[in-house]
């Protein structure tokens, strides 16, 4: 990996600024490397790691991005997406940087990637051995909002004591008849840590489980990292007499008329009118342009 | 037919440059100059240094420039600067006692060897708008005193001559914990807590130093000392045998003398907090050293349950860096969560309704 200074801004009276590829320092991302193995070698444990000041804003992907820098190489292909979207702003920002300081090759498609960033989302195409999918993670801690502490929740991961999580999923149950989680749904990985999946909606979770990808999660705020190893047990969190259950949509997308997928509920006009549609927009554009179409779209020939 | 909203490439683009725009005002108008903001809004540029944790004067006025006088945005740029520069060694730690007072002032005593010294403050000024400050002038002849400068030892030292002053705690030579080279892990070390506070954010620290003062934590806080001046970096180089001056750094140190009642093993004595800051920054250093002091209570034996005294929560939550950006990506899309959340409220309002309706029949 090249170590060259490859990027500098130019400035008037004061002396060119240069950064190093990706951005980070070669020692900075031999350390997120430690920290990555580490938590690959413990499948869902959040590894404590020294998570710098990233010239974007923390919640915005620094976790996600010095995961990103760590483990990208020149002859990566990068996606990144938002919301399952890759031309969603912050994910358009995020591609620009390590196009800027990386000079990595970019893609929209999802079997065309190496390593694919993502916020909220898992793509749709099935991803393969040869992928890295880095989520972007805001609270690595699955139940921080069962207890703020952080002294509380490490001694409970230690002592694998997840009770408090059945009691709140229980809780839901008994009010309202269902576990009412429906995104950043817990799992248990490996058998043994429970760990936050991130705010990818609950429909994505089986995707997690037995995935030949590697699945690495970076929090810069939280300064935490964990992985799911290739083709590892990954099972949401649920009871014997209520087990887990995915979302449904009622119709295909208006676009592709694909079928279970994620869709985006979209607002039309100020009249109740609304559309549902892919949210994996590479998902959508493929199947559009394979000839699919759904009751609010334009056949691919026409559309040009 | 519907077609997505696209172009955000694009309109990142334009909208950067009309942030450049803005930035630059009107263009009939001279572009400010970095000295200008050096020498004219040295606080803001101090405060950039002080919680971006790197002093250059430069880079932090330029900075305040970029950000259109938003600080935080400001430190935000330092410390994003900040993280690509090497380490190459770390510095003897400062001696204040030998600082180039430039002002310093005591509560505690009314006179003491060295002297107060006022030096360039607000304090003691009538809070009035001054319109000659509006146009060019503002120029103001200064008197100096032709008195060579005192030896000031600190108030703390001469407070424990009599041992009337918990020791400072003896250096044992072991490297001190790095906040910005290892994940911090609590409970914290002292030298952890201060690093978190000294780069903490200064409205925060103030707004819970007032709390230790209104019964939440009380600890009877003194000034024994506060100080500002010039400071003298040096570097060990192992390579050459001896120690390299590298320049000054101009710091603020706040001592606050505290009381204590004394336990089992200890006599009553004062016990202290302590604030060290970059630049002039006074109100930042006080506040330090008051949730210093406040976080405090375990080692001293004192009674927990106000907000200043939670270790976990006041150094988690200090940094602006980090609680600007996770407060603002709220701004970011949440369209894919927010469907799950609108589709399972529609449902459950379904299912109340056909509840309500059987209960009805």
């Amino acid at each position: 990996m090249s170590a060259q200074p490859i990027s500098s801004m130019p400035r008037s009276s004061m002396p060119d600024i240069t950064y190093n590829f990706a951005y980070l320092d070669e020692q900075t991302k031999r350390m997120i490397r430690r920290a990555i193995l580490k938590a690959i070698a413990v499948p869902g444990y959040q590894v404590p790691f020294a998570a710098r000041e990233m010239p974007m804003p923390y919640g915005w992907g620094t976790g996600g991005v010095q995961v990103t820098a760590a483990v990208l190489g020149p002859q990566d292909v990068l996606k990144v997406i938002d919301q399952g979207a890759d031309d969603t702003t912050n994910a358009v920002a995020i591609r620009g940087f390590f196009e800027k300081t990386a000079r990595v090759a970019t893609t929209t498609a999802t079997a065309e990637a190496t390593v694919i960033q993502t916020r909220h989302r898992i793509p749709e195409t099935a991803l393969n051995e040869n992928q890295i999918l880095v989520y972007q993670v805001p609270i690595p801690e699955p139940l921080r909002f069962l207890e703020p502490r952080e002294t509380e929740t490490r001694q409970l991961h230690a002592l694998a004591e997840y009770g408090l999580m059945h009691v709140k999923l229980y809780e839901d149950i008994a009010r309202h008849g269902h576990i009412a989680t429906t995104y950043a749904y817990p799992v248990e990985v490996a058998g043994r840590y429970v760990m936050d999946p991130s705010p990818i909606p609950k429909f994505d979770n089986p995707k997690m489980d037995d995935c030949p990808a590697l699945q690495l999660f970076g929090a810069g705020r939280e300064k935490r990292i964990y992985a799911i190893p290739p083709h590892t047990r990954v099972r949401s969190l649920d009871f014997e007499d209520h087990p887990f259950k995915v979302q449904h949509f009622a119709k295909p997308c208006a676009l592709c008329a694909a079928t279970g997928v994620y869709l985006d509920e979209v607002i039309l006009d100020d009249k109740g009118g609304r559309m549902f549609v892919c949210s994996d927009t590479d998902y959508c554009n493929t199947r559009q342009a394979q000839g699919h179409v759904g009751e609010l779209g334009v056949p691919a020939e026409d559309a040009a | 037919m519907y077609v997505a909203a696209k172009g955000g490439e694009k309109a990142i683009r334009n909208a950067h440059a009309l942030l450049g725009k803005r930035r630059r005002g009107d263009a009939g108008l001279p572009s400010i100059t970095l000295d200008q903001i050096a020498q004219q809004l040295t606080l803001a540029v101090d405060r950039v240094m002080a919680e971006g944790s790197l002093y250059d004067v430069e880079l932090a006025s330029l900075a305040v420039k970029q950000a259109r006088g938003d600080l935080i945005e400001a430190i935000f740029l330092i410390r994003a600067f900040r993280t690509t520069l090497p380490r190459f060694g770390n510095s003897r730690p400062l001696d204040t006692g030998d600082m180039l007072v430039r002002r310093r002032a005591s509560a505690t005593y009314k006179d003491l060897p060295g002297g107060q010294l006022l030096g360039p403050t607000f304090d003691y000024t009538h809070r009035l708008l001054d319109t000659s400050l509006g146009g060019e002038g503002g120029e103001h002849a200064v008197e100096t005193g032709s008195d060579a400068p005192l030896a000031m030892p600190r108030v703390t030292d001469l407070l424990g001559q009599e041992g009337l002053i918990e020791a400072a705690p003896e250096d044992d030579g072991s490297e001190p914990f790095d906040i910005t080279r290892a994940p911090v892990s609590f409970p914290v070390d002292r030298a952890t807590r201060l690093q978190t506070l000294a780069r903490g954010d200064e409205g925060y620290l103030l707004a819970l130093g007032y709390s230790t003062q209104r019964g939440y934590a009380r600890s009877h806080p003194f000034v024994g000392e506060i100080r500002f001046g010039d400071v003298e970096v040096v570097l060990d180089v192992p390579e050459l045998g001896f120690e390299v001056s590298l320049g000054t750094v101009q710091v603020t140190e706040c001592q606050m003398v505290n009381q204590f009642k004394g336990s089992a093993e200890v006599p009553p004595q004062f016990t202290r907090g302590y604030g060290l800051v970059f630049g002039q920054c006074e109100r930042k250093a006080m506040s330090m050293a008051l949730v210093e002091r406040a976080l405090r209570w375990q080692e001293l034996g004192e009674e927990p349950g106000s907000p200043a005294q939670d270790e976990e929560f006041v150094l988690s939550h200090c940094d602006n860096v980090q609680a600007t950006g996770f407060v603002e990506h709220l701004k970011l899309p949440h369209y894919v969560d927010f469907q799950a959340e609108l589709d399972l409220v529609r449902r459950m309002r379904a299912e109340q309704a056909a509840q309500m309706k059987e209960a009805a029949e």
